[in-house]
């Protein structure tokens, strides 16, 4: 199996291939609509504006086959922006339109704490996790942003984890095959590397599987 | 749940090595930098931040070099910089494997660089180093590796540069610099309760004590240190696990 990393010129995927060659992790980029459409699994790393972000992956017809591959069960991660991107919009870019996997809109974190939100910061879980499998409960992660999934409700059972910078936010989002995290993983230290570890695990156990339909 | 306060070695490079001087002169050699970065990594490094402190043209291909070097060791954030001036130069440090980078004499010469740099890769990527000297009854931000004064109040030049684009402020005192005498605790205190963006205070670094000042009188959300890190006089995880200790929230290695 090998894991896709949707390129986008913007962010940090130099930084999560390094992350993942260091595990032994064999990945490839992947920029076209027929590369997406064949990845066993996808990564869509993050950093960045939000509006920059959508327009390069509707620019490169990839909005699409991103979401038909997620509704057919395609193993996807999202990274810090590439969580955000999951949403109907953000208010960072008010005209463009997200993934809408999720409803809701990305909002701003509020002012009253220093922005960005930049360092390593712990979670609090809310439940049973794929990604957080054998992480300890108080490891901390890298995060670097000002805009976040705000923990308003309505995202329900999928946040299945949160972390507070001003506000409560979901710091790791889960449902079914769509699995998202807010920090940064390929910065976190041996925490964040379990975290792709367990993607990773997770991606290969998928696909062991056959899938309905195929 | 509270977000950790940051320790974070620095190595400052000429050519392909590291060095370190005495409030910015007296350049002796402290190693290679892709080692460095690897212990300190190891050793539960929070970040670490590269500075080309030779910044000329020519050197340019070999602190890339550094850069990726440095990259490949690190599992943490890279912090680079050192003479960036343009958007290009900037990117190229990205390229090479940063994931933040400093700006210093080119955006006080020409303070729309900060903005530029934050709509093309976002404030989380661009840190404002001030390099700051008390004169008279204020703090100026000097330029060019702190040889000239930009005759600039370094705490008026925090806010602007934080309302312009930039990120996170790493500001240096001048006067504190390589002399293990403690950070300059007012100079922090001044700016971080000035700006609404972190600040990672640098300079005078030599005993816990110090760190645990500049991160409760200073309000300082980062602290920086070079040479007490590399002749190893300091131990990073006994510093966090002392500043633990005295109720400072850090991020100690995994148990």
């Amino acid at each position: 199996m090998k894991i896709s990393l949707v390129e986008y010129d913007a962010g940090n995927l130099p930084s999560v291939e390094r992350a993942l060659a260091r595990q032994h992790i064999v990945c490839e980029r992947v920029a076209t609509p027929e590369a997406v459409r064949g990845a066993d699994a996808l990564i869509l790393p993050g950093v960045g504006h939000f509006g920059q972000l959508m327009r390069t992956l509707a620019a490169r017809h990839l909005v699409v086959p991103l979401t038909e591959v997620i509704a057919r069960g395609t193993p996807l991660l999202g990274i810090c922006l590439g969580l955000q991107a999951l949403f109907a919009g953000s208010a960072e870019a008010p005209g463009d339109p997200g993934l809408n996997l999720f409803a809701g809109q990305v909002a701003a974190l509020p002012a009253t704490a220093k922005l960005p939100h930049m360092g390593w910061n712990q979670l609090e879980r809310r439940r049973a996790s794929v990604l957080l499998e054998g992480v300890s409960a108080g490891a901390y992660f890298y995060f670097a942003h000002s805009y976040a999934a705000l923990d308003n409700g309505d995202i329900g059972d999928s946040a299945v984890a949160k972390c507070d910078h001003g506000a409560p936010f979901v710091a790791v989002l889960e449902r079914a095959n769509v699995l998202a995290v807010q920090f940064h993983p390929e910065k976190s230290a041996e925490a964040g590397a379990r975290v792709l570890q367990n993607f990773v695990a997770y991606a290969a156990a998928t696909q062991a599987q056959p899938k309905s339909g195929a | 749940m509270t977000l950790a306060r940051r320790i974070i070695p620095c190595l400052d490079t000429d050519g392909e090595r590291v060095v370190k001087g005495v409030q910015f002169v007296n350049l002796r050699d402290a190693g290679d930098p892709a080692a460095l970065a690897a212990r300190y990594n190891r050793e539960g490094a929070d970040e670490l931040v590269v500075l080309d402190i030779g910044a000329s043209r020519d050197h340019r291909p070999t602190f890339l070099e550094t850069i990726r070097r440095v990259a490949a060791e690190l599992a943490i954030p890279l912090t680079a910089g050192g003479g960036v001036a343009t958007v290009d130069e900037g990117r190229a440090i990205l390229r090479a494997g940063a994931d933040k980078l400093t700006v210093n004499t080119a955006a006080l010469r020409r303070p729309a660089l900060l903005t530029e740099l934050a709509a093309e890769f976002g404030s989380q990527a661009v840190v404002l180093a001030i390099d700051a000297k008390r004169v008279g009854d204020r703090w100026e931000a000097f330029v060019r590796g702190g040889r000239d004064s930009a005759d600039c109040d370094a705490v008026a030049w925090a806010c602007e540069g934080a309302s312009r684009g930039a990120g996170e402020i790493l500001l240096t005192s001048m006067d504190r610099d390589g002399t293990r005498s403690g950070f300059d605790i007012a100079l922090t205190a001044a700016i971080a309760g000035s700006v609404s963006v972190p600040v990672i205070a640098s300079g005078g670094a030599d005993q816990p004590s110090d760190f645990l000042d500049v991160f409760v009188e200073g309000r300082a959300d980062a602290a920086l240190a070079a040479s007490i890190f590399h002749d190893a006089i300091q131990g990073l995880s006994e510093l966090k696990r002392y500043l633990g200790r005295h109720g400072v929230p850090v991020r100690l290695a995994e148990a």
